[in-house]
């Protein structure tokens, strides 16, 4: 027994030694840098590529490092970034574009116009403003390494608000033999010409993303604006740290362990409104817009009368309610392009979504609603989303339908919505989901309001010419007024169809220590221009 | 004992094969695309069809395993569909977290449930015995992630003695790493601590009716000789065989404490990994798992040997 005892005891001593030793030897981490700005994002980082995925996460990991030839300010004005000067011919067929001096890549090659063509054609693969600008595009040329020109097939209205596009997919810029990788395939260098650059070798998907200065970065002269203007960056290092806990999240922030936290939940914001050295602000101003989907393909939705029993039937009110106590955080929108927008509208919206049973009941009888059972997705592990096919069915259920409420997670659900078979056979009747303001604050990137159908549509697939048509006015439509009365015209009969339901906007505050300044507002949280003490 | 050995590892082989298979088509037959995942929430039918095409993901489910049988069989476990990084390399990252944790654990169970169950076996009957069982409840009924945010409360947000979140590789100092183990190992333990007590307070309780016993207190041994060189090695056996259950359930249940103390381990990779539809990386998680329970099991069943000379292989 002694010898056994005694074989075990050395072979834990070798081991353990062992284990120190390969412990010892492995590299030392980089040193924290002096202002390292520690952030909680609104869910971990995990794909890189901008341009193939829509995720919000990965947009704005692509501010961090990527740059745009142009982009939006906070007075929905497009502003030149990338661009020095820009002019477009007579004919408004060909745009001209010239760079600005002393831009690099991060591999310190220059940013040519080739790069720019490339980088346009992988985003007009993938993106709905910009597949729309590849339609009308015959030909896109470089002239010389900094300028090149976008020549047009007929006019269009949306250039510079396709290329200055805020949000997913945002038409970052890349070094063209990363832009040549196909749409459909992921990027494997991340390298951009933006103010930061990402650290890869201290990347853990869905841990921690590291992005440190560019030194070599040039800003621009103006005042930074949203996505506009000077990115002058303040701080040599930003840490992104996936938390799954929000409660961990808020403690860490009144610890002061981490300085900024995205997404703070609504339910805690009074613990972080009253904690010592805690800050709250409002980053994007125009929120987000939850949606209700019908499925155009099958009953009972196929019928617009019932459609649009349950647009009568619902109260938009209820929606944000049910998940958000203080009404400062949620308002009542009735605007598919998003209230406090240039194309913000009430048309076709009388008596909607007010809750009127009599009538919703009627327009049921009127469709011969025959008491087929409405299957709805209701995904129970999103906070924002999961109280939204609560409230519907308790509305359903008051008129009369019959509701199959199918709980799921997320990417179940994400997975199903895009089965077009019926909902016996592994479809769905319904879903509901929230957009960021700026994805759907006009026609064009506005998901709910492409009619094209079962080939082309966006998931519930409803058909209607009609609305082709004037999206596709608004997209040749240069003069704003007349862009307007279009968007009107689309929310009209995008309501009389029952295209979509908007469920009312929200608010999402952001949590952040007070030793750090100079937080911008915008459609995506952004760090340059944030001091740390 | 070698010929043990060598036959319990060829034995794997075949294991390992089943579960091979039954975690491809449990994925594969489940629902959820990763493409639609990649894809993002705005990403259109079209878009996620492409996806899919540039990932194989529409080849038929025998062409796909076929292809990762064959990267398993050169070692490779597959790339992350989603991050697009080596299986091998994320499951790295996460190791040495949780390795930590689950070796700190199951060090500080063992450290304070063995003498808990010794003692209240040795004074049964007695209020000892009553606390070391209560305490025992306690630990099995409340869950993990109260006992983990009443430890934070108390420890890192009142008294600031510790951090709140975080790891340390043990590379980057002792304290640090140490530092940030402290309230992970005390809220898993909790749990370990209770199960091993009872077991070694029934065990020993059991070996102190025998004869033998009886005849060593006859023969005038010291009481606590008595209790440790004759009691408790007596009844090591089902105690080993409860802590190696126990690592083996630490393994994988890890996940409510790595988020709570945002630990970023193997058990978060998982969830993240399944709630994604990330099937390399669900596949790649499985199938180390069951290694380490199927080598697990072969280092409990040496231990008998070394505790108990009577068993032999």
């Amino acid at each position: 027994m002694s010898t056994r005892w005694s074989l075990v005891a050395r072979t834990a001593t070798i081991l353990g030694l062992a284990a120190l030793v390969s412990l010892s030897l492995r590299p030392a981490a980089t040193a924290e840098a002096q202002t390292t700005i520690k952030a909680v994002k609104h869910s971990a980082l995990r794909v890189l590529d901008p341009i193939l995925t829509t995720a919000y996460i990965t947009r704005n990991h692509g501010y961090m490092i990527y740059d745009t030839l142009f982009a939006m300010n906070d007075r929905f004005e497009v502003k030149p970034q990338m661009v020095d000067k820009w002019t477009v011919s007579a004919d408004k067929l060909t745009y001209t574009f010239t760079l600005r001096d002393g831009l690099t890549w991060h591999d310190g090659a220059p940013v040519t116009a080739e790069d720019c063509i490339a980088s346009l054609k992988r985003w007009g693969e993938r993106d709905t403003l910009g597949q729309k600008l590849l339609e009308y595009t015959k030909e896109l040329r470089a002239v010389n390494p900094k300028t090149f020109q976008l020549v047009l097939k007929s006019p269009y209205g949306l250039v510079l608000e396709s290329l200055g596009k805020p949000s997913s997919n945002v038409p970052f810029m890349m070094p063209r033999r990363i832009a040549e990788t196909p749409g459909s395939k992921a990027i494997s260098e991340h390298i951009g010409s933006g103010p930061f650059k990402f650290v890869q070798a201290e990347f853990q998907p869905g841990i921690k993303a590291v992005y440190v200065k560019n030194p070599d970065y040039s800003p621009r002269g103006e005042a930074p604006s949203w996505a506009s203007g000077g990115k002058r960056v303040k701080v040599d290092r930003v840490e992104w740290i996936a938390m799954p806990d929000h409660q961990t999240a808020v403690n860490a922030l009144i610890g002061g362990e981490i300085d900024f936290i995205e997404s703070p939940p609504h339910d805690l914001l009074p613990v972080l409104e009253s904690a010592p050295g805690v800050k709250t602000m409002i980053i994007n101003k125009l929120g987000l817009q939850g949606m209700l989907r019908f499925n155009h393909l099958h009953p009972p939705f196929t019928n617009p009368k019932i459609r649009q029993a349950v647009a009568y039937a619902v109260m938009q009110d209820d929606y944000m309610k049910t998940w958000i106590s203080e009404a400062k955080y949620r308002r009542t929108c009735l605007a598919m392009f998003v209230c406090n927008t240039p194309l913000a509208s009430e048309a076709g919206a009388d008596g909607l979504m007010r809750g009127n049973l009599e009538k919703a009941r009627a327009l049921l009888k009127e469709g011969g609603y025959d008491g087929t059972t409405v299957v709805l997705m209701h995904p129970t592990d999103v906070n924002s989303i999961a109280s939204y096919p609560v409230v519907t069915a308790q509305a359903l259920r008051k008129i009369g339908m019959k509701v199959d409420v199918q709980a799921m997670d997320w990417q179940t659900l994400v997975s199903r919505r895009g089965k077009q078979e019926p909902p016996a056979q592994g479809g769905w009747n319904m879903f509901h989901t929230n957009w960021v303001a700026h994805d759907v604050m006009n026609p064009v990137v506005n998901a709910g309001v492409n009619t094209k159908g079962a080939k082309g549509g966006w998931f519930g697939w409803p058909a209607d010419p009609q609305i082709e048509d004037l999206r596709d006015q608004f997209a040749r439509e240069g003069d704003p007024a007349k862009q307007k009365k279009l968007a009107a015209d689309i929310q009209r009969r995008a309501y009389e169809v029952g295209a979509y339901l908007p469920l009312g906007e929200y608010i999402q505050p952001t949590a952040y220590r007070d030793r750090l300044s100079g937080i911008l507002e915008g459609p995506a949280p952004f760090f340059w221009n944030i001091e740390k003490k | 004992m070698y010929g043990f050995i060598a036959k319990r590892l060829l034995a794997t082989i075949p294991v390992m094969g089943v579960v091979a298979v039954v975690v491809f088509l449990l994925l594969r037959l489940s629902p959820g695309d990763p493409a639609a995942v990649l894809a993002g929430d705005a990403g259109s039918p079209e878009d996620v069809h492409r996806i899919r095409v540039a990932l194989g993901l529409d080849r038929p489910i025998h062409t796909q395993f076929v292809i990762w049988i064959g990267q398993l069989a050169r070692g490779d476990l597959g790339t992350s569909i989603i991050s697009n990084i080596p299986v091998t390399r994320m499951i790295s990252q996460r190791l040495e977290p949780t390795a930590a944790l689950a070796v700190t654990t199951i060090l500080f169970a063992v450290l304070v449930s063995v003498p808990m169950g010794v003692l209240a076996a040795w004074h049964h009957g007695t209020w000892v015995d009553r606390a070391v069982m209560a305490f025992s409840v306690i630990g099995f009924s409340v869950p993990v992630f109260v006992l983990g945010y009443l430890w934070i409360y108390g420890l890192a947000m009142s008294l600031k003695w510790l951090p709140v979140q975080g790891y340390v590789s043990i590379s980057q100092g002792v304290w640090p790493f140490a530092q940030r183990l402290i309230l992970p190992t005390l809220t898993l333990s909790v749990i370990y601590v209770a199960l091993i007590a009872r077991i070694t307070r029934a065990s020993v309780l059991e070996v102190m009716g025998e004869d033998y016993i009886r005849t060593a207190h006859a023969k005038g041994v010291a009481d606590r000789r008595l209790l440790i060189r004759h009691a408790l090695a007596n009844a090591a056996v089902p105690i080993v065989t409860v802590i190696g259950l126990g690592v083996a359930l630490l393994i994988g249940g890890v996940v409510v404490t790595e988020s709570v103390f945002n630990l970023p381990g193997l058990g978060r990779l998982t969830v993240d990994a399944v709630l994604a539809r990330d099937y390399p990386i669900i596949q790649g998680l499985i199938l180390i798992f069951s290694s380490v329970y199927v080598l697990l099991n072969l280092v409990i069943d040496i231990a008998y040997t070394l505790l108990d000379p009577r068993i032999r292989y």
